[in-house]
């Protein structure tokens, strides 16, 4: 099987042929221009700025960042929505970033996705049962009949009434319409989900019972997914590895315990300290890291870390000038800082207290 | 004499479909310096509660009863001129969207003096230091130059920010903050709420908090509401309703909330959707989605009342206290294992 064979050695990922998805830095910048006939570029949104990793088959990585960090872009990077910039995506070893229409189409049976707004995804003029039917006729998969009957199968696995296939997405809840969106992407028995922010916009009720549906189908179906949200509690559920994203870079990746546990990269443990603990004795004991500011503009990201400007660790003549690789933490652990976390959970001014440098960097005894 | 005071307020929208029963029989009451928090679905009346405390519904078809009783006055039967008197003043109102609620057209400067100006007889110069006063004390940087900005060049977070300061401006008693930070990301969320919290310090205000994340609830309120299709089926402090819960919703609300402090494979859910406040369920509301179902609770409906340990903690279920202990307890349980 052809591989990527050129990864960043820093990233600490050796592919061993078996992934099923290998993102290997993938770039997508966004350009800006100025005039109206001759369009000069003038500047560019780096949305994603070089972003590795890999998954197994029936693993799921969560992907969590706030706002503007660009996993919603590098989502649509994944499943060719948005051509990227630059880098490469492997797909069962199989590089698919420049594959044409015709060639990349038997792929895209292999690769769906779940989109964040179940009111605005679903078109108001169709019934369900074409809606959900549609992925099977783009492919030529099956008689008007078989594909029918497919689709009430579909209705019935996401739990809702196999009669209502003649219905139209407004006679749905919320919750309803995106297991019809899980439906969809499901039509086409694909191995790999990107569900971007499939539960943000839904109660918490609600939120939990597609939470478990998802979780259901993919033991049934040995399904693999990458799960993009923002919210640390709903992605640490439903994951299996983490990766925190900040404007447009990695900043840690892990398997999910670690990561809660033990994070390494400033950010992630400002994220985690952030996060309400539906607990007042625990919430109110706890001491949150607020960060200053707001996320930097991607068009002119800082110097050297991204996270600098906001950083409690920074160190000057260092952070803002030398941009931090991935150091490996073992086990698949990898941050990119400089300073890492000594131990966790720490308060703000413990943070602020820079006591060791990140392996692969030679130490000068502090 | 409490701040607030709201007796049995109903507020009905009469539709072409029938009359949606929004607010259906609610009681409350906010003292000085106190933060209450509502929490629910979608639907459950938690904003419309707010909505017609300030009088701001729609005047066509809707249909509002009961009491709101501010400082011993009624809100919903005072007139429109005292109404705005009280309005931005001496109860203001934050809401969710901060996107929406700025006028784009003009800068944050003009808005904020605005603001000052309907209420107090000052100078525009006055007006405008004490607006860039208030922008300070809600941590804008470089508030001096961006006071003559417009919402555009702002943040998501910083707009909130501006909404706060323009809430805050006259030195309100109540402070009502319709889901103030759902539409921001965990580390601008966790800023607003540092900032809510010194500022109910400094001010002395009392808030009520709207919001449907039990996380940001535990965080920040000292009574909390339960609401579930337009009623109250919870009233308790905020440590008491997290430590023993008394309301199968309530139950049902914290079991399905992934938490960073409990590591469960799956997720307890509520059956069902929320239902229709055209043909709400017969009896207890909750009843086609409890587990624990009775006979008793499809036919006569609980009434809000003093659970037998704790007077102060009210709950609407019509469940023996034993059970309620039992299923509390396992709820605490799980989360203490971890």
């Amino acid at each position: 099987m052809a591989q990527a064979a050129t990864i960043e050695p820093e990233t600490g990922f050796q592919p061993t042929g078996d992934e099923l998805l290998v993102v290997e830095d993938v770039k997508k910048y966004f350009p800006i221009t100025r005039g109206i006939i001759f369009q000069k570029e003038i500047a560019s949104v780096k949305a994603v700025d070089g972003v590795t990793f890999s998954i197994k088959p029936g693993e799921t990585l969560g992907i969590v960042g706030e706002s503007g960090c660009g996993k919603s872009t590098l989502a649509r990077c994944i499943i060719r929505l948005l051509e990227t910039t630059a880098g490469k995506v492997w797909f069962e070893g199989r590089d698919i970033t420049r594959l044409s229409r015709a060639n990349m189409r038997p792929i895209r049976r292999e690769m769906t996705m779940i989109f964040q707004d179940p009111y605005a995804s679903l078109n108001p003029r169709k019934r369900v049962g074409f809606i959900i039917g549609e992925p099977l006729e783009v492919h030529r998969l099956g008689s008007e009949k078989e594909v029918k009957t497919r689709v009430q199968e579909l209705l019935e696995v996401v739990g809702l009434n196999p009669e209502h296939y003649n219905r139209f997405p407004h006679e749905f809840s919320g919750g309803q319409r995106q297991r019809i969106g899980v439906a969809r992407a499901l039509a086409v028995n694909p191995k790999l989900i990107v569900c971007d922010e499939p539960v943000s916009a839904l109660d918490v009720s609600v939120q939990a019972q597609i939470l478990n549906l998802l979780k259901d189908l993919q033991d049934d179906f040995g399904l693999t997914y990458v799960f993009i949200a923002h919210d640390l509690n709903v992605v640490r559920h439903i994951s299996d590895r983490v990766m925190v994203m900040y404007l447009g870079k990695v900043a840690e990746v892990s398997d999910r315990h670690q990561l809660y546990t033990e994070p390494k990269h400033p950010y992630t443990g400002a994220l985690l300290s952030a996060v309400p603990i539906a607990n007042p004795e625990l919430g109110r004991a706890r001491q949150a890291i607020v960060l200053e500011g707001d996320v930097p503009s991607p068009v002119n990201p800082p110097s050297g870390c991204r996270f600098h400007p906001r950083c409690p660790r920074f160190q000057e003549g260092h952070c803002d000038v030398e941009d931090p690789p991935l150091y490996p933490f073992g086990g698949g652990h990898v941050a990119a800082c400089h300073y890492p976390l000594e131990r966790w959970p720490m308060n703000a001014d413990e943070m602020s207290r820079v006591s060791s440098r990140a392996t692969g960097v030679t130490t000068d005894g502090t | 004499m409490a701040l607030l005071e709201v007796k049995d307020l109903r507020t009905y929208f009469h539709t072409d479909d029938g009359v949606v029963k929004a607010v259906d029989g609610v009681d409350f009451s906010v003292e000085k310096g106190q933060t209450l928090g509502i929490v629910g679905e979608s639907g459950s009346g938690k904003s419309v509660t707010n909505l017609t405390i300030m009088g701001l519904n729609p005047k066509r078809n809707t249909v509002s009863s009961g009491e709101a009783l501010w400082k011993g006055e009624d809100l919903l039967t005072a007139k429109p001129s005292k109404l705005r008197d009280i309005r931005g003043n001496e109860i203001s109102m934050i809401f969710q969207d901060p996107m929406t609620s700025l006028n784009p057209v003009h800068t944050i400067g003009q808005q904020l003096v605005e603001a000052i100006q309907i209420h107090r007889d000052v100078s525009k110069r006055v007006a405008r230091a004490r607006a860039l006063e208030l922008l300070k004390a809600v941590g804008i940087p470089r508030a001096e130059g961006r006071i003559d900005d417009y919402p555009h060049q702002f943040s998501g977070g910083m707009r909130q920010r501006v909404m706060i300061a323009m809430a805050l401006i006259n030195d309100p008693d109540l402070l009502i903050a319709d889901e103030p930070t759902t539409a921001l990301d965990v580390t601008t969320q966790a800023q607003i709420l540092a900032l809510m919290k010194r500022l109910q310090e400094d001010f002395g205000s009392a808030i009520i908090m709207v919001t449907h994340d039990l996380g940001v609830i535990a965080e920040i309120a000292d009574d909390v509401l339960v609401m579930y299709a337009a009623k109250i089926v919870e009233h308790a402090n905020v440590y008491d309703l997290f430590n023993r819960p008394q309301h199968p919703y309530t139950w049902g609300l914290m079991g399905s909330l992934p938490r960073l402090d409990a590591d469960a494979e799956r997720l307890t859910q509520i059956p069902g959707q929320p239902p229709s406040l055209l043909r709400p369920p017969s009896g207890c509301r909750f009843h086609p989605r409890c587990p624990y179902v009775m006979e008793v609770c499809k036919t006569t409906e609980p009434r809000l009342e003093p659970s037998q340990r704790d007077s102060n903690h009210l709950q609407a279920c019509h469940l023996d206290e034993e059970t309620k202990d039992r299923e509390a307890a396992k709820l605490t349980h799980m989360a203490e294992v971890s």
